[in-house]
């Protein structure tokens, strides 16, 4: 409790302000200039032990190696896809890295424009060229279910502490959700819960500002949604 | 700069037309994150001026030959809309919008750190819905604004504002009056954190003297327009904060 309230004081800077004078080190979205820790994006202030960086509150998704990530497949080449992750960067799908063996010029048949795909980051390197994959466990074609899209800020949100946020969802709406890390969100469910499990998703993201989200939360599924059978399960 | 006029651009007692000193900006109103479907926008009121700005990106750069492999591109377009003055205005490209947009290209170039996005693309529109003198300041003041609020990682906020010369004394930020029947607009820019200068031009007569005059008045209000641009910004997250509780 007193580490949730230390995280609603903390401060929000602006690009330009001063994170520190007093010799500690630039974090993430710092920079030093003339021995001053500076900030470089809008964010919340955020201290680690000997560095001090900025937690953004806003921005574009930037891959990283070992990101599981949800992408849209944009364009077909004889031999790779295009896929939309929400970077500002396109991520080829190469056939090698499909669980499937696929001729050359044969890719239409396995994915279409449009088809949802849960991926995993292979790569980025320096000049920001990324490798995408598909060829591990859970990774797969998304049929059927909705694809919301967040910022990639609110993810850590939505997941919850160790998960306690999306368990809730998952176990109160009975919806299957897998959230990538670009701010992709998938659930397939009923009509109705999976309905609600958007309308959820939706309002993590605009009240991600504020303390115990994951009761809020509650509250508006428990209103929407009567718990009856499923409730004792979650408990 | 060119016109005539038996206007009294500023009385006895330093007085200007609309009430203010040589040294008073117009009111300023700066409001962060008005758009939805950009990724980050402001709207900015400097008097009579009324300016949006939106960005979007960092994103794939298209045309493809406008790439750089080092660092991101950023591109600015400035826009007058066909109502913003009391004439008509061709609607359009025109030369006076390509060298503003190329300007505050320029200007927003040396804050916004390129390196981190190499081949991609931030662009900023800028409308303006209303003019009275000084939207190139206004202009830059918003996509700015809008830039930290599109999460685009940068050193500072730029603030710009104009000083001047009309009959004969030196003034800070003109407005259109002074601005036609003046002898000299100083449009600047500059980096707060280390009072760089990001934007400077001149348009009429000054002597050196009056110039590093106006310079020093508008470095000044410069602080200012930055302290309301950090303020908006804040604003936005407090704000969201309040509504959601």
């Amino acid at each position: 409790m007193e580490r949730r309230n230390a995280r609603q004081t903390r401060e929000i800077v602006v690009p330009g302000d001063v994170l520190d004078g007093t010799g500690m080190k630039p974090g993430d979205y710092a920079y030093v200039q003339g021995g001053k820790v500076r900030a470089s994006v809008m964010g919340v202030r955020n201290v680690f032990q000997n560095t001090v960086g900025v937690i953004p509150l806003r921005g574009c998704y930037m891959p990283t190696s070992g990101d599981t990530v949800i992408g849209v497949i944009v364009d077909i080449g004889p031999s790779n896809w295009l896929v939309d992750i929400g970077a500002p960067y396109p991520a080829p799908l190469h056939v090698n890295e499909v669980p499937w063996k696929v001729e050359f010029g044969d890719t239409s048949r396995y994915l279409g424009m449009g088809n949802v795909v849960l991926l995993k980051v292979l790569s980025v390197d320096e000049s920001k060229k990324i490798q995408v994959t598909m060829k591990d466990s859970g990774l797969r074609r998304l049929e059927g279910g909705r694809l919301v899209k967040v910022s990639h800020s609110k993810v850590s949100r939505i997941i919850g502490k160790s998960g306690s946020m999306i368990s809730m969802l998952k176990n109160m709406t009975d919806c299957r959700i897998t959230v990538g890390q670009n701010g992709m969100v998938w659930v397939d469910g009923d009509e109705e819960n999976a309905d609600v499990a958007v309308r959820a998703i939706r309002m993590i993201e605009e009240k991600a500002q504020c303390g115990n989200l994951t009761d809020l939360v509650r509250e508006f599924i428990e209103s929407k949604l009567p718990q009856s059978e499923i409730d004792e399960g979650d408990e | 700069m060119s016109g005539h006029t038996d206007m009294v651009l500023v009385d006895e007692n330093g007085m200007r037309i609309d009430g203010r000193t040589a040294e008073q900006h117009r009111p300023i109103k700066i409001e962060a994150g008005v758009l939805h479907n950009a990724d980050g926008s402001a709207y900015v009121e400097i008097g009579k001026n009324k300016v949006l700005a939106a960005v979007y990106g960092p994103r794939e750069c298209h045309p493809r030959h406008l790439q750089n492999p080092e660092k991101a591109i950023v591109q600015v377009k400035y826009n007058m809309e066909a109502y913003s003055v009391s004439d008509r205005k061709r609607p359009g490209t025109d030369r006076r919008s390509i060298e503003i947009s190329k300007i505050t290209a320029e200007a927003l170039e040396k804050v916004v750190l390129t390196e981190l996005y190499p081949r991609a693309s931030i662009d900023v529109y800028i409308e303006i819905l209303q003019a009275n003198a000084g939207t190139r300041c206004a202009g830059l003041t918003a996509a700015s604004v809008a830039l930290a609020d599109a999460g685009i990682p940068m050193r500072d906020i730029v603030p710009a504002i104009a000083a001047g010369k009309a009959d004969g004394k030196v003034l800070l930020d003109l407005n259109k009056e002074e601005d036609n029947y003046g002898q000299a607009d100083v449009p600047i820019a500059i980096v707060p954190s280390t009072d760089e200068i990001v934007l400077l031009q001149m348009d009429g007569n000054m002597t050196r003297a009056e110039l590093d005059h106006a310079i020093e008045l508008a470095v000044n209000a410069c602080h200012e327009v930055h302290d309301l641009q950090v303020d908006a910004l804040k604003r936005r997250y407090s704000k969201d904060r309040e509504a959601s509780e």
